[in-house]
């Protein structure tokens, strides 16, 4: 199982990676092992208000559907829209090409209440 | 083929024949082979070209594949025969109570007075059908403690989005301002897309280390905006909400109401009903809990119950007793309305009053004490190889976690592929969300012990593979019709047609 060192995640599974004043977000190798088969990625459109720890879009799996939150606040500056075609990506490359939306950070302070790659490992090693 | 019908239960049937696939009727096709013929014209003839459209004929023959009679039943034959379904083999499927079907209740529904009733029919010529329905109602009321029931809803998530619809008009007309209904994180998930139909926004209450709601969480989430609890009991870890008192009266308490999901009444028959545990409607599910066929067999049932403080919003039409002549009320001015064309699916009706009147209140007691106790005995012999994350006696059903199975690579999909290799129907997997790996066992009081000795058997079987030969687990099944199915394809390529 993949936790990068360079990312930042939640303990809902998003990882965030910090481009400038623009947040890119998905979710983990852990979370799409979880889900199994993805099937379908609800997100949202470009200009909408995303705000941290609300749900931002869903995932569907096989097995189950899941909110996914956002782990910083601002507006949604980009979305991934090979996902609408092909979903499986998120299980193919859940940190390069299954990522979800990118953020123009209203708040860069919020970044500081994200899980470092050690604690979002101990945070999934309780959970295995 | 032969090779394969020897096996039986309890010994995995290993890498065998598989059986060849079925080929669909046109590819069976021969021309002339047709068994069809018309008989001879009996009326002046007229051309099609005379008598239709001409833009509405069709250019060219439509290709209907020409069989013979034979053919035809063999082929839908030996498709019924690859199906897996009750009357072949235990069916542990949680929180679905897959219970044989007696074949009695089909009799009855089949006599001609019910089946051949026309639900136009005057009144006066459905007097029977209308007097099941009341006495199916009365029998109800006897089972959960209800004051009325409505039968219409076709299934049991028709019941829930009736009843919330129910829950609506109830604050509507006190005027009370609720936006929020409370669900627990270990609900069906029909509840919250019910609660969301009904406009309704959903707030969830977790369980506790116990499994079950505490009064004290539920405080933590409910507020005068609370307009009702929707609750299972038994709940879908199989465990008995100890403090439902508790929870009826802090949602009482701000004029919340409180709502069963009924899936698994089959626990509480005879034993406990539903209104003195402080419930205000409840849906059932006959097609579960009263044995009419169900899953993919339907059609189903589920019947809404409602105490005194609901009663007015009831849908319409009503069944009533006027003298000694039955009824129907279509003008109550608080009723949400009609939910469903007619009656609702009568036949359904016809087969649970059948099985009710056939058990009686001991049998439907017995019921319940025996499936209590068939899931329990399973439950212990399964503990030692699987992980058991809430251990306590359960009620009808229980819920393993296939954790220690994923340490060694092997998932609970896989363990529940591999049981189609022993000859059972896997039970309910990844439900409830809030136990890892979960696998949902419900027996029923239907099975022997001698069949639920088999089950344990291929379970341990099964376990001991995943530690041993976990190979052999993750590339099942290889004994059924087909291999392993991708299972994301079918959603990620849609091919819809209608």
């Amino acid at each position: 199982m993949k936790i990068p060192e360079n990312l930042k995640y939640t303990e809902q599974h998003e990882w965030v990676r910090i481009e400038g004043d623009t947040a890119v977000v998905g979710i983990t190798d852990y979370a799409q092992r979880e889900l199994g088969d993805v099937v379908y990625v609800e997100l949202p459109s470009v200009g909408d208000e995303a705000k941290a720890a609300t749900p931002f879009g869903v995932v569907e799996a096989v097995k189950t559907v899941s909110d996914l939150f956002s782990p910083v606040s601002g507006e949604i500056a980009a979305v991934n829209e090979a996902l609408s075609t092909d979903a499986g990506i998120v299980n193919k490359s859940p940190y390069e090409d299954g990522w979800m939306i990118k953020i123009k950070m209203s708040d860069t302070s919020e970044l500081g209440s994200l899980l470092g790659p050690q604690d979002y490992e101990k945070l999934v090693g309780k959970e295995l | 083929m032969d090779e394969l019908k020897r096996k039986t239960h309890g010994e995995p049937q290993g890498e065998g024949p598989r059986l060849e696939a079925e080929p669909l009727l046109s590819e069976l096709h021969s021309q002339g082979h047709g068994s069809f013929v018309a008989p001879a014209l009996d009326v002046p003839a007229v051309r099609a070209e005379d008598a239709i459209p001409s833009h509405l004929l069709r250019k060219e023959s439509q290709g209907l594949p020409e069989l013979s009679e034979p053919e035809v039943v063999r082929h839908f034959t030996r498709l019924s025969s690859m199906n897996y379904h009750v009357d072949k083999g235990m069916y542990p499927l949680g929180s679905c109570t897959m219970k044989y079907n007696p074949k009695l209740n089909e009799e009855v529904a089949s006599w001609p007075g019910f089946a051949g009733l026309h639900p136009l029919s005057p009144l006066v010529g459905a007097q029977g059908a209308l007097e099941l329905m009341c006495l199916l109602d009365e029998a109800l009321r006897a089972v959960t403690g209800m004051s009325q029931f409505c039968l219409h809803p076709a299934a049991g998530a028709h019941g829930e989005l009736a009843g919330m619809m129910m829950v609506a008009a109830y604050h509507r007309d006190k005027k009370n301002e609720k936006d929020t209904v409370i669900i627990p994180d270990s609900a069906h998930g029909t509840n919250p897309a019910s609660v969301n139909l009904a406009g309704y926004r959903v707030a969830e209450v977790k369980s506790g280390k116990n499994g079950c709601v505490s009064a004290e969480s539920l405080r933590q989430v409910a507020d005068e905006r609370t307009a009702a609890l929707m609750l299972t009991n038994p709940n879908t870890l199989g465990l008995f909400e100890e403090e439902v008192l508790e929870l009826a009266e802090v949602l009482h308490g701000l004029d919340g109401l409180m709502y069963l999901d009924g899936a698994n009444l089959n626990a509480l028959l005879g034993v406990a009903k539903p209104a003195d545990m402080g419930f205000d409607v409840v849906h059932i599910n006959l097609h579960k809990t009263f044995s009419t066929p169900h899953g993919g067999g339907g059609p189903g049932s589920g019947p809404l119950g409602v105490n005194e403080k609901l009663r007015p919003f009831l849908p319409v039409p009503r069944v009533e007793k006027e003298g000694t002549r039955f009824v129907l009320r279509d003008h109550e001015p608080k009723s949400i309305g009609r939910i469903h064309s007619f009656y609702g699916n009568f036949a359904v009706m016809v087969k649970a009053y059948a099985y009710i009147l056939s058990l009686g209140g001991e049998g439907l007691e017995a019921v319940s004490r025996e499936s209590t106790l068939n899931a329990n005995y399973l439950k212990a012999l399964l503990a030692p190889h699987f992980e058991l994350p809430y251990d306590r006696p359960c009620m009808h059903e229980f819920v393993l976690s296939g954790s220690r199975q994923k340490e060694a690579g092997v998932r609970t999909l896989d363990v529940a592929k591999r049981l189609l290799d022993y000859g059972f129907h896997a039970p309910t997997v990844y439900f409830p969300l809030i136990v890892d790996e979960a696998l949902m066992i419900e027996p029923t009081e239907t099975e022997t012990k001698r069949e639920l000795d088999r089950f344990a058997e291929a379970m341990q079987a099964i376990a001991e593979e995943a530690r041993k030969t976990p190979e052999v687990v993750k590339l099942a099944p290889v004994a059924t019709p087909v291999g392993r199915l991708d299972e994301g394809k079918a959603a990620r390529e849609l091919r819809l047609k209608w």
